[in-house]
């Protein structure tokens, strides 16, 4: 028996006498899922159990380092870990921006004294984090960035406007860019910083989107003092960390193609529409697209597939991730309008109880953001044009 | 299995790239044309590409070939793509040794596999009736008679038909035209009495034929696999034809876009090489995310050939239809981007469109395919 097997053997036991049962049920609502930080209400003692005991066993985060609250795990390990935790339905212990995309950043290019006094509190669910990038005036040309942040000997003076910003209304920390040095050309002279969101001076507005409501909120910045100590990186060279954190990003929204869905699109619609007396769907046009769509979703599927064995045998390209995050929201939009166009009159319907409060159309209409957060499809045309086709220009 | 190449794969490819490069460019099959060619291939490049052993590819080592799988037959079939390198190497290295091999008896893959392996023997399926590919749709007709059977009909779209050996001819030996059952193969000597052959010179300098079936008489041990039990064979030959035919798109696609790019930034107008503009880049990257889909789809379904996977006839099906789709896109921009160049004979880019709209058509086109995918999943 190999390590990997006894570590399987292993694993399972502890989930199987750990997990709690209503923990391997699938999630009803939005409550089910665990974001934790200071304001956390837990659904369930079972929530709160759940998230415990993983923490304590560091797998919240399980690669990170043990000292810094992860449990050191392999990237084999840490993938017949969540192989264990579908076969038994686990749900996830927490989800977190700190867990996805901070926590990277600071095993990178964070001092040792932040590692050790964020990661642990991270990886316990302890602090809820936001990302505070894109601003009104600077959104695919994310560089042109203009909160500024004024040197006051030990501590900075923040001041400007971000936008976007996820669960800014419930997150009690934020990591965010501000210009530190006004006369740099565009990339340089932006620093990384972190700050408390209950600091004097942060104000937070959500933001109400064409599907209804969102976690998105516009965050205010007047006068905050951010402590020089909380400067992640070297001043002034923040960019170097947002884009290793972009990418963290972009691979998370280009999965979203992949998301596994319990029936193929193919026969959803046929239910939706009715089959004609020879068995196919009753809309020859529909029935045309749609076969198209799972061809090009397939086909997705199998790059993905790809991406990660190209990436296990060195050969990945390290702008990949651009097509990866161009094709799967694309994808990901045409799926919504094929729907949309395969449930009828039935998902226009915007309130009642029937059409779940709108649901499809709600999604249908969140979709079309998909090729627009995380790097817009033409940015990421860009990336490719320019990086992997090497094309000229700017 | 790693959707990635081995290093042996690795090594193949270098070498029948640059085999094919040296031996078989594009500048030969221009040549072949404007010389009208009889064979339209040339004879001295398919005896050294079954010297490399690419055309015994799939053959078993115990039949005198290398006895590699799909995965190595679709590389050498890409190279080909890059180089639009006519030989019958799809038709008899790939549908027939296919063929062959899953509905042959010891005697026939012992008598005809080695001469395949080493070129000397040609063997095409003549399957396609209709104008589009339908292989239900049989209508030659096979009678018992005296001594064996009695072939009746006429086949169109025969690849490489007019230098072939033998042919693997699907006919209706019971049941209806449109009916799976019923089909039957046969093995037929192209001498045979009553056969006529016409040599057909197709968009892309490459040739075909039109073959008419006047009771040609066969004998019994010319049945390929069982009677009326050809579909299984028949449909295991085709897909092996499909994922080859998406190699070579993928292959074409390639070599369409990178000349295309090559192109881009060598090519000023305003003052400025054309790839500085957007409008072109974009056009471009959206091209190679195309290509680097049907690079996965094309992978796994070669490997699941190899592996004979119960969603082989899925993975064909889809990776046929994804490469037309991309190889169509891909040489439409290649006229395109290579401006007014890309309309003129001189410039090679128009020999790839061509090959491309008859790589298209055959076995099945991308609607073909994408509607037996939608019935496949009862919608």
């Amino acid at each position: 028996m190999t390590d990997v097997d006894d570590f399987r053997t292993q694993t399972r036991a502890w989930l199987e006498a750990n997990c709690p049962p209503e923990m391997r049920l699938p999630m009803a609502s939005e409550e089910d899922v665990c974001w934790g930080g200071r304001n956390w209400k837990f659904a369930s003692d079972a929530q709160r159990v759940w998230l415990e005991r993983m923490a304590e066993r560091g797998w919240t985060a399980a690669t990170w380092p043990r000292e810094y609250g992860g449990a050191g795990l392999s990237g084999d390990e840490a993938k017949v870990l969540a192989q264990e935790m579908r076969a038994l339905n686990c749900r996830a212990p927490l989800n977190s921006f700190g867990i996805w995309m901070l926590g990277p950043a600071l095993l990178k290019f964070g001092s040792d004294a932040q590692k050790a006094e964020f990661m642990p509190k991270i990886a316990r669910g302890e602090i809820r984090w936001c990302q505070g990038y894109s601003e009104p005036n600077a959104g695919s040309d994310l560089a042109s960035l203009q909160a500024r942040a004024e040197d006051r000997g030990d501590h900075f003076i923040v001041n400007g406007q971000k936008i976007w910003t996820s669960y800014a209304d419930k997150a009690d920390w934020i990591f965010c860019l501000v210009r530190t040095d006004a006369g740099a050309k565009k990339h340089t002279g932006i620093s990384f910083v972190l700050f408390d969101m209950a600091t004097k001076g942060v104000s937070t507005k959500p933001i109400l989107l064409i599907s209804g409501k969102s976690p998105f909120c516009e965050t205010f910045l007047d006068d905050v003092r951010v402590e020089k100590s909380n400067l992640v990186g070297t001043l002034n060279a923040g960019w170097d960390v947002a884009k290793y954190l972009l990418t963290h990003e972009r691979e998370m929204i280009g999965s979203v193609g992949d998301r596994t869905v319990a029936r193929p699109l193919g026969q959803l619609a046929a239910s939706w529409v009715g089959l004609d007396a020879q068995g196919r769907m009753d809309d020859p046009l529909l029935r045309a697209q749609i076969a198209e769509f799972e061809v090009d979703e397939a086909a997705f599927r199998l790059t993905l597939e790809r991406a990660g064995d190209m990436a296990k045998a060195r050969q990945g390209h390290p702008a990949y991730s651009s097509i990866l995050k161009y094709y799967g929201a694309e994808l990901n939009k045409r799926r919504y309008e094929l729907m949309m166009a395969a449930a009828g009159t039935d998902a226009l319907e915007w309130e009642t109880p029937r059409s779940r409060h709108g649901a499809l159309a709600r999604t249908w209409l969140r979709t079309k953001g998909n090729s627009i957060e995380g790097g817009t499809s033409e940015v990421q045309l860009n990336v490719i044009s320019k990086r992997i086709l090497e094309l000229p220009g700017t | 299995m790693a959707l990635v190449l081995t290093e042996e794969q690795t090594m193949l490819r270098d070498s029948a790239r640059g085999f094919m490069t040296d031996s078989g460019p594009v500048s030969q099959l221009r040549k072949l044309r404007d010389t009208q060619d009889a064979d339209g291939f040339s004879r001295a490049t398919w005896q050294r590409f079954a010297d490399m052993g690419f055309t015994g590819v799939l053959v078993p080592e115990a039949n005198g070939g290398t006895g590699l799988g799909y995965v190595e037959a679709g590389i050498v079939m890409e190279e080909i793509g890059r180089n639009l390198t006519a030989s019958p190497f799809l038709a008899s290295g790939v549908v027939a040794v296919t063929a062959l091999r899953h509905g042959g008896s010891e005697a026939q893959q012992a008598a005809l596999l080695p001469a395949i392996a080493t070129g000397d023997r040609v063997l095409t399926l003549a399957v396609d009736e209709r104008t589009k590919h339908s292989p239900q749709h049989i209508t030659l007709q096979a009678t018992k008679g005296a001594d064996g059977w009695v072939l009746n009909g006429a086949k169109n779209w025969v690849l490489n038909g007019h230098v072939a050996d033998r042919l693997i001819v699907v006919a209706r030996t019971s049941a209806n035209d449109n009916d799976q059952a019923g089909i039957t193969l046969f093995l037929v000597d192209c001498i045979a009495l009553g056969i006529v052959i016409e040599n057909v010179r197709g968009v892309d300098s490459q040739s075909t034929a039109r073959i008419t079936f006047n009771n040609v008489d066969v004998s019994t041990d010319s049945v390929l696999g069982t009677v009326d039990n050809g579909w299984p064979t028949l449909q295991a030959a085709l897909n092996a034809g499909r994922v080859a035919a998406a190699s070579e798109m993928l292959g074409i696609a390639e070599e369409v876009l990178a000349r295309t790019l090559l192109y881009l930034k060598a090519r000023k107008q305003f003052d400025r090489v054309i790839g500085e503009f957007q409008a072109l880049q974009h056009r471009a990257a959206i091209l190679y995310c195309d290509i680097e889909l049907s690079r996965s789809a094309v992978l796994k379904a070669l490997q699941g050939l190899d592996a004979n996977t119960e969603n082989a006839t899925v993975l064909a099906s889809v990776a046929k239809a994804h490469a037309g789709k991309t190889v169509t896109r891909a040489v439409q921009e290649g006229v395109q981007l290579h401006g007014g160049m890309g309309m003129t004979d001189e410039f090679e880019i128009g020999f790839f469109i061509k090959r491309a709209r008859v790589l298209q058509e055959l076995f099945g086109d991308s609607n073909f395919h994408m509607n037996h995918l939608a019935l496949l999943k009862q919608y």
